[in-house]
């Protein structure tokens, strides 16, 4: 495509990487060329890029399409969803999910990036409810020293949570950061 | 959220108001100056052929994207001292500054220079912001910028070195100079004055004239204010043969680069034989509108874009 039908929104391929134009400048001396100053963000991993570029280059469009899907379940090499449209599996291999697969849980809701028939990467929810699967019982003492103890989630995620948390007990986590949000359910 | 239409027109109405005020205080400073209006064809058969200009097709003419081939017409016939506001289109050209279709302010009169036109836009600029009330010091995006003339003057020459290191008269480098112009030299004039950048090399002349003790510079000027460019002035190019030639490189140009087949603007060209000495200058309408609301953006100033349209 012609650098001049480039929007904010535009998704380019440059050298092989997709990036989402986050920002266009349009600047053109009345009687010169006109200048595109863009912000590429990297689609892989979020980085973003200042470029300049001016009338009359040519640039490649990224075809990018996000589908909703559902995580299905791990067969021991790849990650399985199912596309809720028309029910189509993908599967995924540990390296597309990375550390999301810690907040990845059977049956949760995704958004996975395809360029074109191939996947970029997935989105998970920014809030997900998982079980604690293992966490060391409090002691008196550790209740009036320590804010946090260490505990696992059913995904082996270690995450420090409040001491009143338990075993079984289902926490929120915010999956940008990482780090527990609240408590939702316990275990009677 | 997005914004619906009623609720945008609501937010722009004192800018569009402001705009009303200042197409009125303009006319009215034009007149009093013995300048008369004149209109001019929009649909046009011919362009003046220009590179970095792409105009829009209509059934095998254009749409206007200046007034400046008919004005000279006129000014070659012995009309003088005149004035134009009219729509102009230029495809593509779409930002915060730019809308394909906008307002363009021509004026015109012989026995002038560049420099001259380059005083009336003081004069001019100054009277519309006295009778806006505002006086001579606006603020523009959290910046006050003092009008008061007479307004800071540098060569291309001298802004190059300074800004971006090199010397546009002795490096042909048409490209180079378009992006450093916007990325340093621009952003490097003073944030609370006016600035005059004058004397391009002979190559950006345009329709201006050389000077003719001195031919590798031409008698052109632009004006900046709040790191917009506001007007573009030449003293005007009188060598019918010269502009003949400068239209075939810009036709050879766009034919090569873009493939795009363009007519010379033949009845131009006769008329130019008999340009008087003269000069003129065409401003933005739209961004002098823009610097006296203090608005980001061209769609702050314009009731429908080509994107509300």
């Amino acid at each position: 495509m012609d650098i001049g039908d480039v929007r904010k929104g535009s998704k380019l391929l440059i050298n092989g990487i997709p990036y989402n134009i986050d920002e266009a400048d349009f600047m053109k001396p009345g009687k010169g060329r006109a200048i595109y100053r863009l912000k590429l963000r990297n689609l892989l991993d979020d980085s973003t890029l200042d470029y300049t570029y001016h009338s009359g280059e040519k640039v490649e469009e990224a075809h990018i399409s996000n589908y909703e899907m559902q995580y299905l379940y791990n067969d021991g090499e790849h990650y399985v969803f199912m596309n809720t449209e028309n029910f189509e599996q993908l599967f995924l291999n540990e390296e597309k999910i990375g550390d999301k697969k810690y907040f990845l849980k059977e049956g949760a809701l995704v958004t996975v990036m395809m360029m074109g028939e191939k996947p970029l990467g997935i989105t998970i929810p920014t809030f997900v409810e998982l079980k604690i699967a293992e966490s060391a019982t409090t002691t008196r003492t550790d209740t009036i020293t320590t804010q946090t103890k260490s505990a696992v989630l059913e995904t082996g995620y270690n995450i420090g949570v409040p001491p009143f948390v338990k075993e079984g007990d289902i926490i929120k986590i915010d999956t940008r950061t990482g780090t527990y949000v609240e408590r939702v359910s316990t275990k009677k | 959220m997005i914004e619906d239409e009623t609720q945008r027109l609501i937010r722009i109405k004192p800018n569009l108001e402001q705009r009303a005020l200042i197409y009125e205080f303009t006319r009215a400073f034009f007149r009093e100056w013995g300048f008369f209006e004149i209109e001019t064809p929009t649909r046009v058969p011919a362009v003046a052929p220009e590179a970095q200009i792409v105009p829009f097709e209509s059934e095998n003419w254009f749409l206007s994207t200046s007034p400046e081939l008919y004005m000279k017409r006129l000014l070659a016939t012995g009309y003088d001292r005149l004035f134009q506001i009219s729509r102009c289109f230029r495809k593509g050209e779409r930002g915060r500054w730019h809308n394909p279709e906008f307002a363009m302010l021509e004026w015109y009169r012989t026995g002038a220079d560049y420099m001259q036109m380059v005083q009336d836009t003081e004069e001019m600029v100054l009277t519309i912001a006295s009778r806006l009330g505002i006086g001579s010091i606006i603020s523009y995006r959290n910046q006050k910028i003092d009008l008061t003339p007479p307004w800071p003057k540098i060569t291309v020459h001298d802004a190059f070195l300074r800004a971006a290191g090199w010397n546009p008269f002795t490096e042909l480098d048409p490209l180079r100079f378009d992006i450093d112009l916007v990325s340093k030299v621009i952003p490097g004039f003073a944030l609370d004055r006016p600035t005059v950048l004058h004397d391009y090399p002979a190559a950006m002349a345009s329709l201006a004239r050389l000077k003719p003790d001195k031919p590798i510079v031409s008698e052109r000027a632009e004006i900046f204010i709040g790191g917009l460019e506001l007007a573009n002035a030449y003293t005007e190019l009188r060598d019918a043969k010269e502009q003949e030639k400068r239209f075939q490189l810009e036709i050879e140009q766009i034919e090569r680069e873009q493939h795009r087949k363009i007519a010379m603007p033949q009845q131009f060209l006769q008329a130019v034989a008999h340009l008087p000495a003269c000069s003129g200058i065409a401003l933005g309408m739209d961004r002098l509108v823009m610097l006296f609301c203090n608005a980001d953006s061209i769609d702050e100033v314009v009731a429908f874009t080509i994107d509300t349209a």
